[in-house]
């Protein structure tokens, strides 16, 4: 699919906890997941790939990002010339110095996704909310793009 | 050093069925040990208090979210993110007090704290005579 251009994402390859789960797990988790999910599992080689769903309807575009456990802050958008680009960095709290850590499967550091959007938006009248970890941006469409309904007349 | 709190795949290793027959598959989680306490992390985006579950039977911990995919009213047109809902069992360590296990689910990020019994923490034993 060429919606979705992907960032090389090693630059961003960063975890200050190594990955405690053996390899052979992960690639148990792998082998029975569908392949929606392969995306997701990317990230066991190229760093924190968040997964991204893009929504159309009448008036709108609608892309989520599944980002648990940021602060709004962490989070930047940006839209230029009809790509968004989602990036941020979700800082590892340590929040007992004395902790052993047994499994480390989350991810932490810098992301960066970027989307050539398939319609063109109105990226002024942009809106993003954050809730339950998931980033919701609604794009409104332009005019041109929208669906337009055209009466014919039948004599 | 001491048992892990051992993790159990047994719901991302079998096809069971979720709400509307999705099926579930396991959240990514850390784990950690204090002197106090076990602490685990799971990443549920998306479930928010009311779809979340946390589950105690004997010494297995299971960890429940359902969430709403999609947007009401719009059509996908593509899609990384998984359809199904999360779930994930855990067997305890024996040293954990399971009546004061706690749990709180902060943008998507569900952390449990299991707190360890009194008689488990380390002390320091006074050599008398």
């Amino acid at each position: 699919m060429k919606l979705i251009q992907r960032q090389n994402s090693d630059l961003w390859n960063w975890s200050p906890v190594e990955p405690l789960s053996t390899l052979s797990e992960e690639i148990n988790r792998l082998f029975d997941s569908p392949f929606g999910e392969f995306t997701r599992h990317m990230k066991l080689f190229n760093g924190w790939t968040p997964a991204l769903d893009v929504y159309e309807d009448k008036d709108n575009l609608i892309v989520k990002a599944e980002l648990p456990g940021m602060k709004r802050e962490e989070i930047d958008i940006s839209f230029h010339d009809g790509t968004l680009t989602i990036s941020g960095e979700r800082k590892y709290e340590q929040k007992n110095q004395d902790a052993e850590t047994y499994r480390a499967e989350r991810f932490f550091g810098k992301f960066h996704r970027t989307l050539a959007l398939p319609k063109p938006v109105q990226s002024d009248q942009a809106k993003a909310t954050y809730k339950d970890g998931i980033l919701t941006v609604t794009l409104p469409k332009t005019e041109e793009a929208k669906p337009k309904q055209i009466q014919v007349n039948v004599n | 050093m001491t048992t892990v709190t051992k993790t159990e795949n047994r719901a991302t290793r079998t096809n069971e069925t979720g709400a509307e027959g999705r099926g579930y598959f396991g959240p990514q989680v850390n784990i950690v040990e204090t002197k106090d306490s076990f602490v685990l992390e799971a990443e549920m985006p998306g479930v928010s208090k009311d779809g979340l579950e946390v589950l105690l039977e004997g010494n297995e911990l299971t960890i429940q979210g359902r969430r709403q995919t999609g947007v009401p009213g719009a059509e996908p047109v593509y899609r990384e993110s998984s359809p199904r809902d999360f779930r994930r069992e855990f067997v305890l360590d024996p040293s954990i007090d399971t009546a004061r296990i706690n749990a709180t689910i902060e943008q998507g990020v569900l952390t449990v704290t299991l707190p360890k019994a009194e008689k488990a923490k380390p002390r320091k034993i006074e050599v008398s005579g």
